[in-house]
């Protein structure tokens, strides 16, 4: 049964005349016709599904509530879909409702509409989405009878299997800043869209704004760019620019050289340190090597943290390389690599106190200091 | 529908940079005066770069959460937040009095009021002294005490000292303690001489500083003589040449901040109802009830 309150809505809608009175939503289309001084309307669902001409305003309330024999079941779900869109989440044109629209796999164009009545199953079951580390589950209020009404859950794609009682239950959108602040190992997280993110929480039961405002706290404006690149506006700001920009301690950044800019977009940008899908370039016509990644969300130009490392390395690329000599055994030399790797892949924390077969272990790198180091500083001369 | 953006500086190492910044925010959002209430940061996210798209609103204010009018207000912010046409002369700012300047964001379709720093709207002032007040757990402290407000100085800009001097001169003037003092860290008056310039026993000294970090809770209290070293924390009040010093860090993590951010908003013409009176009562309450928070920085 339709609620009465989603059909005295349509009804007024349609019965209120004005310019947007006709409903052409999610294969359900309601025309007000004009004859005699009379109105009339005509409803028909999915192109033909359902097609009544002629209807008077009680006429037209009859079929919306379901009263009407095999046409009110058929319309139900329509009426229902309706009035979520349009009356609860409304914002035609926004970020946010193109999002929620994308959570549960929805049409943006109302010309390639799924039937409805296909979605409302699939909401039925809970419809799983996946941004950046945070598994989003769009489903009814009520799955039993559903009015229409849409809830969303929120939790981390590690916990997707996980059992609620196991997590920590948030209600409230702004808990994610707290949680998206600092990683497992209770270290800050600087860069929000890192692949660093905590496990154990969920988000239960929030609304399309209070989800739409949680996943801003967790990936900030990550909605609104994938917006503005769907819609073909995203603006991109590419090294060069984002570069020439700069001022003060930064001015710096923009003498780094092209090259370096290919080792820096590997260094941060790709997928194993930043879920942002890098769409920056050196500049217009110019791209760097790195793959920019997959994620659902773009990255329109150098973020601070990036700014900030190549300003150390523009400092370090203006000095001249020098050749250096120094004696070390060819198991010394692999060690070396070793270490490199280990921090360059977060790997320390993983490495055994008494594995001193991997290089980058504390001992053998302990053992390494003591034979090559004088005075604090690994041995070698200059030529 | 109308927004709120307090633009802040943040941090890429310290967590706890931005903790005032959300805490005014929340607060803002309590009382439902905005559509939306965000937060931007410069070395956070949303950065200012990218904040003005994730709003809905037509009317965007923006608050600088900033000490002073200099680099980061006239240069940084309107850079950053695309405000191409903005020039600080359009300010007619002699330092300390920048209000407010509009824009029409025409690619955004967005009216945006970039508003002058918290640090120097005159409401400041009552922040100011409200923290002397919960530092000392006094609503009435004054009489017999001096008040030392305390500021970076001019190594980056003028105006900071600016901006102390003001609000220093301002409490002068209401003669509600005996003696105030604008001090420094890096030029004269210096506040690690802050025991010469009173001849009160109590000084509460205040650092006009927007959030806590290496200069409000390493810097200051060892110059200040109040603990041998900051990583041992100190008491308040602390025994320094024969005065008592009440020292508790950063005004900007004062409640009573988010009034201040709601003044600028105010000036600027965004309409709150009743939301300036509604944060005053919330945070000088929350003064009140909970004195364990005047005491976060050193014991
Ligand atoms: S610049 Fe690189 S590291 Fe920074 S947000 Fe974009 S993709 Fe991520």
């Amino acid at each position: 049964m339709v609620a009465t309150r989603h059909v005295e809505e349509l009804v007024q809608r349609v019965t209120g005349g004005g310019d947007d009175s006709d409903i052409a939503f999610d294969g359900l289309r309601i025309t007000r016709d004009e004859s005699d001084d009379e109105f009339t309307f005509t409803l028909a669902i999915d192109g033909g599904r359902v097609d009544r001409t002629g209807l008077d305003a009680d006429g037209l309330r009859a079929v919306l509530a379901g009263e009407a024999g095999e046409a009110g079941a058929v319309v139900e779900p329509y009426v229902t879909n309706w009035h979520y869109w349009q009356e609860t989440v409304g914002g035609e044109g926004t970020a946010r409702r193109a999002f929620l629209r994308w959570c549960e796999d929805a049409p943006l164009a109302d010309d390639d509409a799924t039937s409805v009545p296909a979605r409302y199953a699939d909401v039925r079951d809970g419809i799983d989405r996946e941004w950046g580390q945070l598994c989003i589950t769009a489903r009814f209020v009520d799955g039993d009878e559903p009015d229409g009404e849409r809830a969303y859950d929120l939790w981390h794609v590690d916990d997707a299997d996980a059992d609620l009682d196991a997590l920590e239950i948030h209600d409230e959108p702004r808990a994610a800043r707290e949680l998206a602040t600092y990683d497992e190992d209770g270290r800050y997280r600087p860069l929000k869209t890192a692949p660093t993110l905590e496990t154990g929480w969920a988000f239960t039961g929030l609304s399309g704004t209070e989800l739409v405002d949680a996943v801003g706290f967790f990936y900030p404006a990550t909605i609104a760019n994938w917006h503005r690149e769907r819609e073909g506006e995203l603006d991109v700001d590419h090294w060069s620019e984002t570069a020439a920009r700069q001022s003060g301690i930064y001015e710096v950044v923009s003498e780094l050289p092209r090259e370096a800019v290919d080792w820096l977009a590997e260094a941060c940008c790709v997928d194993s340190q930043c879920l942002r899908r890098r769409e920056w370039e050196y500049e217009a016509g110019d791209d760097l090597d790195p793959d920019g990644g997959d994620g659902p969300f773009p990255c329109r130009e150098p973020c601070s943290l990036v700014i900030a490392a190549a300003r150390k390395w523009a400092i370090a690329e203006s000095e001249t390389e020098r050749t250096y000599e120094l004696e070390l055994t060819p198991s010394e030399r692999n060690q070396l690599e070793e270490l490199i790797d280990a921090v360059a892949d977060d790997r320390t924390d993983e490495i055994r106190e008494a594995d001193v077969n991997d290089g980058a272990n504390r001992y053998r790198a302990r053992y390494l200091r003591a034979k090559r180091f004088a005075d604090g500083e690994l041995e070698m001369r200059e030529q | 529908m109308q927004a709120l953006v307090i633009a802040a500086h943040g941090s890429h190492l310290n967590p706890d940079a931005s903790n005032p910044t959300y805490a005014h925010a929340d607060t803002v959002r309590e009382t439902g005066a905005f559509d939306e209430v965000r937060e931007a940061f410069w070395k956070e996210e949303p950065h200012f770069r990218e904040v003005i798209r994730t709003l809905e609103s037509e009317e965007v204010f923006v608050v600088p959460l900033f000490i002073s009018e200099g680099y980061f207000t006239e240069r940084i912010i309107p850079r950053e937040l695309r405000l191409d046409e903005f020039e600080p002369e359009q300010w007619e700012s002699d330092g300390t009095s920048a209000s407010q300047v509009t824009f029409e964001a025409e690619d955004v379709g967005k009216t945006i009021h970039y508003c002058g720093p918290v640090g120097t709207h005159d409401a400041m002032t009552d922040v100011i002294v409200q923290r002397a007040e919960s530092v000392t757990s006094d609503p009435s402290v004054g009489k017999g005490v001096g008040l030392a407000v305390v500021g970076h100085g001019t190594e980056r800009n003028e105006n900071s000292a600016k901006a102390v001097e003001y609000h220093a001169d301002r409490i002068r003037e209401r003669r509600r303690f005996d003696e105030v003092e604008a001090l420094f860290m890096d030029e004269e008056p210096e506040v690690d001489d802050v025991t010469d310039f009173f001849a009160t026993e109590d000084i509460v000294v205040v650092p006009l500083f927007v959030a806590d970090g290496y200069h409000t809770q390493e810097d200051i209290p060892e110059d200040v003589g109040l603990t041998e070293d900051y990583r041992l924390g100190w008491t308040v009040p602390a025994e320094v040449d024969g005065h008592r010093i009440w020292y508790a860090g950063a005004v900007g993590t004062e409640g009573l901040m988010a009034d201040v951010i709601l003044e600028r908003a105010a000036d600027a013409g965004a309409e709150l109802g009743d939301a300036i009176e509604r944060v005053r009562q919330i945070t000088s309450s929350a003064t009140e009830s909970d004195p364990e928070r005047t005491s976060q920085a050193g014991d």
